[in-house]
C-alpha cells in the first residue's frame, strides 16, 4: 500500500519556505497564545481573593489573640485577709486592698491620677471577688506577692486595639471618658498592657455581654468529639459500602439505582441531612439536644457519600490486572480484594475520608438544626462519655454565635476563630497530603 | 466416550489434559465462541492462534474460569479436566485456578517483593507447613521459572522494579509455584523485547516436561517455535486443530491458509 497505487486528490503542496509562517498556522498560534492569556488571567484572579481573603482574616483575627491586662502585684497578709473576711461587704473589702495596691505602685512610677472604684469595675470588673476567690483556693499564698493578670474589660481592650477612640466615646455605665485617662496612666506606668490570649484558645463561650472572657476551647472539643463520632462511623461503613459495590455487586439496574443515589446524596444542601437529623435522631429517637453524639451521627450522614465516592474512585484506579493476577494464582476474591486491592486502593481511601472529615468539620448548617448553635458552652464536658452527650458547640456553630452578637468584641472572637477552624483545616489536608505521598505505591 | 479418546490417544503415549466438547460463550447477546471441541494433551505445549478478536483469549479464559469475573459472560458445553467438569456446580474455581494456572499478557507482579510474589500462591492455599518449606517453594519455583539466578540475592525488593522479561518470568515463576498442572499463557511475549522473548519461550519448552501449556499468541512465528500442537480460531470458530508442523505446511482449511499466508487477519 504505496501512495504511488492511490489516486490522490490534487492538493496544493507546501512550496512557501518553513521559515514564513503562514496565517493558518498564525491564527492557530495566536488562539494558542489567548487561551493562555485566559488561563493566566483566571489563576491570577483566582490568587488574588485568596490573598484578600488571607489578608482580611489575618488582620481582623489577629488582635483576638492579644488581650488587654492589668498586672498588679499585691500582697495580702493574714491579718488584712481576716479584716476583711469580718466586714460586711467581703469583696468590697478586697477591692480596696487592690486599689490599695494600685495606688502604691503608680506613685512608685511617677504617675498621678484620680479614680474611684466605680471606675475600676468599669475597667476590670468585679475585681474583690477574683482576688478573695483566689486566697480562698491558694491559702498557701497569704503573705508572699502575687502577680495578678486582670483581663481589662472588652472596651478598654478595643481602645488598645483602634475599635475604641476618645473621639467616638459616649459615656456609658461600660466606660466614661475619664477611665481612658486612667488607661493612659497606667499605661504609662506599665501596669496595663497587651499579652497572648491564652483563654482565647483554651477558654469557653461567655455570655452577651463579656466578649473579653469568651474562649474557643470548649467547641474545639466538641468538634473532636464529633469528628470522633463521624470517623468512627462513616469509615467503616463507607469503606464496606464502597468494597461491596466496585468488587462484588452484580451490574443491574438496581446496582445502577443505588449508584446514582449516593452520587446525588453528596450534592444534596447540608441543611437537609440536618433536618433529617433533628426529626430522626432526637425527635423520634430522643437523643439529647445540642449533643455532639448527634452532631456527629449528622456529619456522617452527610460524609458517607464523599468517603463513598473518593474509595471507589480509587478501588477503580488499582489495575485489573492486579486482581487478575489474585484470582489467577487461586485467589478467592475476598482475598484479592484485602490481600491486593486494598492496600494499593488505601492511600487514596485515606485521603476521601480526611478531606470528608474536614468538610464536616467546617459544616455549620445542619448543626444550626440539632440545636448546637447559640449554645454557650461555659465549661467543658466533664469526661469522654459526656465529651459525647453533654450539650457543646462545634468551632463553626461558635463562630457563627459570636458573628451573630451585638458587642463589636465578639465579632472580633468570630474572625479569630475562624483562624482556629483553618489552622485544623489546613493540619487535616497537610495529614491527607502526606499520606498520599507516603503510601503511593508506583508501578 | 471420554474413555474411549483416551483409549485412542494412549497410542501416542499423551494423555488428554482438558477436553472440551461443544463450548459455547456468550457475551450478553454476542455469540463468541462457537460449537469449540478440542482436547489438550498433557505433556505438551498447545498453541491457540488467529486474527483479532477471534475468541482465542475468551476461550483460554474459560480453561480456568476467569470469566466467572464477568457478569455478563455465559459458558455452555463441558470443558473436563481429568474427565471431571470444570464447570460443575461443586467445583469451587479457587481451587480449580490453583491446579490451572495463569500467565497474562502484561506482567503484573503484585507490587511487593519478589519473595512474597512468588510465596503469595503457596501461602494462600497452606502448601508450606513452615519458612523453610515456603523457601524451599519460592527457589525451586524461581529456578523453574529460569529466573533464580538472576533474583536470588536481592528476593526482597519489589517484583515490580524488575525489567519487562524478568517481570514476565516471575509471573511464570508465581503460577508454577502452587503446583498447578495446566499452565494458560495469554500472549505471554507480547509485551516483551526479542530477547526476552526467546527467553521465554526457551522456558516454555522446558515447563513441558511437567506441565500442559496452552499458549494464546499473534506471532505464527512463535506458535511454530514453541508448540507441538495448534488450533486456529476464528471468528469464534475452531477452524483447525493438529500438529503444529502440518497446520503450518499443509492447512486443511482455505481459512487456516489464508491466515497463515497473512492474506486474513
Amino acid at each position: 500500500m504505496t501512495d504511488a497505487s492511490m489516486d490522490s486528490p490534487n492538493t496544493t503542496r507546501h512550496a512557501t519556505s518553513l521559515m514564513a509562517t503562514d496565517a493558518r498556522t498564525k491564527k492557530r498560534a495566536n488562539a494558542e497564545k489567548r487561551f493562555r492569556a485566559y488561563g493566566i488571567v483566571a489563576i491570577a484572579t483566582g490568587l488574588f481573593f485568596l490573598i484578600v481573603l488571607f489578608a482580611s482574616i489575618l488582620s481582623q483575627g489577629i488582635p483576638a489573640f492579644q488581650r488587654t491586662v492589668v498586672s498588679v502585684e499585691f500582697t495580702l497578709s493574714p491579718a488584712q485577709r481576716d479584716e476583711a473576711e469580718g466586714t460586711l461587704f467581703k469583696t468590697k473589702a478586697y477591692s480596696d486592698l487592690f486599689i490599695g495596691a494600685l495606688n502604691d505602685q503608680l506613685t512608685e512610677s511617677g504617675v498621678t491620677v484620680d479614680f474611684d472604684q466605680d471606675a475600676i469595675e468599669r475597667l476590670l470588673g468585679k475585681v474583690g471577688g477574683t482576688i478573695r476567690t483566689f486566697y480562698a483556693d491558694n491559702p498557701d499564698k497569704l503573705g508572699e506577692a502575687v502577680q495578678f493578670d486582670l483581663a481589662a474589660s472588652s472596651r478598654v481592650d478595643g481602645y488598645f486595639k483602634g475599635r475604641v477612640s476618645r473621639d467616638t466615646l459616649q459615656d456609658s455605665r461600660f466606660l466614661q471618658l475619664s477611665d481612658l485617662d486612667l488607661v493612659d496612666a497606667l499605661k504609662e506606668a506599665g501596669i496595663i498592657k497587651q499579652a497572648f490570649n491564652w483563654p482565647f484558645i483554651t477558654g469557653a463561650d461567655s455570655g452577651v455581654d463579656n466578649p473579653g472572657g469568651a474562649g474557643i476551647g470548649a467547641s474545639v472539643v466538641g468538634s473532636f468529639f464529633m469528628m470522633l463520632v463521624v470517623l468512627a462511623l462513616s469509615l467503616p461503613i463507607g469503606v464496606a459500602a464502597s468494597i461491596y459495590l466496585e468488587e462484588f455487586a452484580p451490574q443491574n439496574r438496581f446496582t445502577d439505582l443505588i449508584e446514582v443515589n449516593i452520587s446525588n446524596l453528596a450534592a444534596v444542601p447540608s441543611i437537609v441531612f440536618g433536618i433529617l437529623g433533628l426529626a430522626v435522631f432526637i425527635q423520634f429517637m430522643h437523643l439529647p439536644q445540642s449533643a455532639p453524639l448527634v452532631g456527629g451521627l449528622v456529619l456522617t450522614l452527610m460524609t458517607l457519600p464523599t468517603i463513598i465516592i473518593s474509595t471507589r474512585a480509587s478501588l477503580k484506579a488499582v489495575p485489573p490486572s492486579i486482581r487478575d493476577a489474585a484470582l489467577g494464582v487461586g485467589a478467592s476474591k475476598m482475598q484479592a480484594v484485602f490481600h491486593h486491592v486494598l492496600p494499593l486502593a488505601a492511600p487514596g481511601i485515606l485521603t476521601g475520608t480526611i478531606i470528608g472529615l474536614a468538610q464536616a468539620l467546617g459544616e455549620t448548617a445542619p448543626l444550626l438544626l440539632i440545636g448546637m448553635v447559640g449554645f454557650v458552652a461555659r465549661g467543658y464536658p466533664d469526661g469522654f462519655v459526656a465529651g459525647f452527650t453533654e450539650p457543646n458547640s462545634a468551632m463553626p456553630a461558635q463562630i457563627y454565635t459570636w458573628a451573630a452578637r451585638a458587642d463589636v468584641g465578639f465579632y472580633e472572637k468570630a474572625w479569630g476563630g475562624i483562624i482556629i477552624l483553618l489552622m485544623f483545616l489546613l493540619t487535616m489536608n497537610i495529614i491527607a497530603i502526606i499520606l498520599r505521598r507516603r503510601f503511593e505505591r508506583r508501578w | 466416550m471420554n474413555d474411549m479418546t483416551r483409549v485412542e490417544r494412549a497410542v501416542d503415549s499423551k494423555d488428554i489434559k482438558i477436553n472440551a466438547k461443544k463450548v459455547q460463550v456468550y457475551y450478553g447477546d454476542t455469540h463468541a465462541i462457537k460449537d469449540v471441541d478440542v482436547a489438550i494433551e498433557d505433556k505438551t505445549v498447545t498453541a491457540f492462534i488467529g486474527p483479532s478478536g477471534c475468541g482465542k483469549s475468551t476461550f483460554l479464559r474459560c480453561l480456568n474460569r476467569m470469566n466467572d469475573t464477568i457478569d455478563i459472560c455465559r459458558v455452555e458445553g463441558d470443558i473436563l479436566l481429568d474427565g471431571e467438569d470444570i464447570y460443575d456446580k461443586r467445583v469451587d474455581p479457587v481451587q480449580l485456578r490453583a491446579k490451572v494456572g495463569m500467565v497474562f499478557q502484561k506482567p503484573n507482579p503484585f507490587p511487593k517483593s519478589i519473595y512474597d510474589n512468588v510465596a503469595y500462591g503457596p501461602r494462600i492455599h497452606g502448601l508450606a507447613k513452615n519458612k523453610a518449606e515456603l523457601d524451599e517453594i519460592v527457589e525451586k519455583s524461581l529456578r523453574r521459572g529460569a529466573i533464580w539466578d538472576e533474583v536470588k540475592d536481592r528476593l526482597d525488593t519489589p517484583g515490580t522494579g524488575l525489567s519487562g522479561g524478568q517481570q514476565q518470568r516471575l509471573c511464570i515463576a508465581r503460577a508454577v509455584a502452587t503446583e498447578p498442572e495446566v499452565l494458560l499463557m495469554d500472549e505471554p511475549c507480547s509485551a516483551l523485547d526479542p530477547i526476552a522473548t526467546a527467553q521465554v519461550e526457551e522456558l516454555i519448552d522446558e515447563l513441558r516436561s511437567r506441565y500442559s501449556v496452552v499458549i494464546v499468541t499473534h506471532s505464527m512465528q512463535q506458535a511454530a517455535r514453541v508448540s507441538q500442537k495448534t488450533a486456529f480460531f476464528h471468528l469464534g470458530n475452531l477452524v483447525e486443530f493438529g500438529e503444529t508442523g502440518q497446520i503450518f505446511t499443509n492447512p486443511v482449511d482455505p481459512r487456516t491458509e489464508s491466515y497463515i499466508t497473512g492474506r486474513i487477519g
